[in-house]
């Protein structure tokens, strides 16, 4: 049975863009990943959440070759993670990342056409810099970039050659309100096209508007996983009344007509009601020690 | 592979310390064209007429030539460290190897290739500051080595040397740690050699034993050595003699075996680092 059940996690792994079964890495005495399971589909956004040290960093890095895991396996498009064919499928942006300044953006992205084997040429690099919100950059070096300016280059930069897997590492974290903006509407833009992508973030409002998915990482473990819905909870229904708002704790979405019913049966006026639902935070700081 | 061998040379012709190396070298070779010509106007007045058989020019001219190697290769090793101490190390931690690192030019490549593009801007700077010095030798005194072309490639190859233990170094230390570390093996290599030098003057045979060892150890040492030695390497007589006495005395031949082992010593460091990278966790 244990064997059947083993079988059928690694078919879905070779299956999906991104497959991880089993996966340990152990930094001597650190035990960073703890047999983690999680796939990505073809097109699918999925959130990595967890607390500062949970695994989320070496997960990524052992998708995308940096890290060599300990046990378990990893693979991109059906590659062994790090193989030549894996980092082919793949684009990357480290949590960690600089540029070396005296390149321009136009330098930065067309290194990496050449490294990616891309032939996109000049028109990839103008599309990548305009879908970033760069389209004036292109002959800026990084060192007259704002933080905010570069990691929308490393965004442009994982882009480059149309990898069928996004591995972002924190991209939004030196980026203003606006430049979230951009990034969430990259992100809507990068489904579109069919791009799978692993977001690694700490801004869970971000990761609930835009992934189809989320897993929760803690300790090296998978603590939780499922869509943002699935991952939220109800918490009770709140009834607008000519009294003041009623609370119903334990009552769920399909108590509400009851509800009404028996208020408006005892001479209260209704004017609204609220099912109440956790926000992933909630969901999130519940599972997370 | 080009691309970042590409990559590899702008960035060390880019660095600010590429360019206070090249005013540091056009002030020494300022000093030392005014340094060669007063040596061979001076020295020309030392030889009397009973010791005709001593060329004035000669003896001006292996000197400083030699003393124009030493400090050849003292900078290209300087420059050289400072070209490869952060190449791994160092660029992961600044998160620069990273974006590199994943893309699929294979981790072998892709050091080889940082690699070649120092080496190669270290190697091109020892030949062209040898060959100026060269030219000032001749310039200045009419003078030129017995051989020409084979010291310059033979410190050209030493400077490679350094560069691929400095570039092994980059895979296990902070660059800070790497830069001392090749520095002081650098300079052990250089001692070693002295006192080589001391042995043979005294008749020490634990001394020379030390530097053969240096020498297979370090073969930076016996390429420089061996560089030298081909500057006079037709001199005969008397100034063969007085040569050996002088400050240009640190010269030896190194012989096919060592010459040969300091290739393989090159392809084995490489390959150390290469092994090295490629199971490293950045």
């Amino acid at each position: 049975m244990r064997q059947i059940r083993n079988i059928h996690r690694y078919a879905r792994a070779v299956a999906s863009v991104l497959g991880v079964s089993g996966l340990e890495k152990r930094y001597r005495r650190v035990q960073a990943l703890a047999g983690v399971d999680l796939t990505v589909e073809p097109g699918q956004l999925v959130g990595l959440l967890g607390p500062n040290g949970a695994g989320k960093s070496t997960l990524v890095k052992i998708a995308c070759g940096l890290v060599r895991p300990t046990r378990g396996r990893a693979e991109v498009a059906g590659a062994p993670a790090g193989s030549l064919a894996a980092r082919k499928a793949l684009g990357y942006l480290a949590e960690l990342f600089r540029f070396p300044s005296w390149m321009t953006a136009d330098e930065v992205l067309a290194l990496h056409q050449r490294l990616a084997h891309s032939p996109g040429g000049a028109s990839e690099r103008g599309e990548l810099l305009a879908l970033v919100g760069l389209p004036e950059a292109r002959r800026t070096r990084v060192a007259a970039m704002s933080k905010g300016m570069q990691q929308r280059l490393g965004i442009a930069q994982a882009m480059v050659g149309s990898p069928r897997l996004l591995l972002l590492d924190e991209p939004t974290s030196a980026l203003d309100p606006a430049g979230r903006r951009v990034v969430r509407e990259l992100l809507e833009e990068l489904r579109r096209r069919g791009t799978a992508v692993l977001l690694n973030s700490h801004l869970l409002s971000e990761v609930e508007l835009v992934c189809d998915h989320v897993v929760i990482v803690d300790h090296g473990r998978v603590v939780a996983a499922g869509a943002p819905s699935e991952l939220r909870r109800e918490g009770g229904v709140e009834v607008e009344t000519a009294s003041g708002i009623r609370h119903f704790p334990d009552a769920r979405r399909a108590d509400v007509p009851r509800l009404v019913r028996e208020l408006v049966a005892a001479g209260e006026d209704v004017f609204g009601v609220r099912v109440v639902t956790s926000t992933l935070e909630e969901a999130y700081l519940e599972v997370v020690d | 592979m080009t691309a970042i061998v590409l990559y590899g040379l702008r960035e060390s012709l880019r660095r600010k310390m590429f360019a206070v190396v090249l005013v540091l070298t056009a002030g020494f070779l300022a000093l030392y064209a005014w340094g060669a010509h007063a040596a061979f106007r001076d020295t020309r007045g030392f030889v009397g007429p009973d010791n005709q058989n001593l060329d004035p020019d000669v003896l001006a001219g292996a000197i400083i030539e030699g003393l124009a190697m030493f400090a050849t290769l003292f900078l290209g090793a300087i420059l050289a460290v400072f070209l490869t101490l952060n190449v791994i190390r160092g660029d992961a931690e600044a998160g620069l190897l990273q974006p590199l690192v994943v893309r699929p030019v294979g981790r072998a490549r892709l050091l080889l290739a940082r690699f070649l593009g120092a080496a190669g801007v270290a190697a091109l700077y020892v030949l062209g500051v040898y060959a100026a010095t060269v030219a000032i030798a001749n310039w200045a005194g009419g003078w030129k080595p017995d051989r020409i072309v084979t010291p310059g490639l033979e410190l050209a190859a030493a400077v490679v040397v350094v560069s691929a233990l400095a570039l092994a170094g980059s895979v296990f230390f902070a660059p800070i740690a790497n830069g001392i570390g090749t520095l002081m093996v650098f300079g052990a290599g250089l001692t070693a050699g002295l006192l080589g030098e001391i042995g043979h003057a005294i008749h020490s045979q634990r001394l020379q034993h030390i530097a053969r060892l240096a020498w297979w150890a370090f073969p930076f040492d016996a390429l420089y050595e061996d560089a030298l030695h081909r500057l006079t390497i037709d001199t005969t007589g008397f100034a063969e003699f007085v040569l050996t006495l002088g400050p240009f005395g640190g010269s030896r031949q190194a012989g096919t075996p060592l010459l040969t082992w300091s290739v393989a010593y090159l392809v084995l460091v490489i390959a150390a680092a290469v092994a090295a990278f490629s199971v490293r966790d950045l």
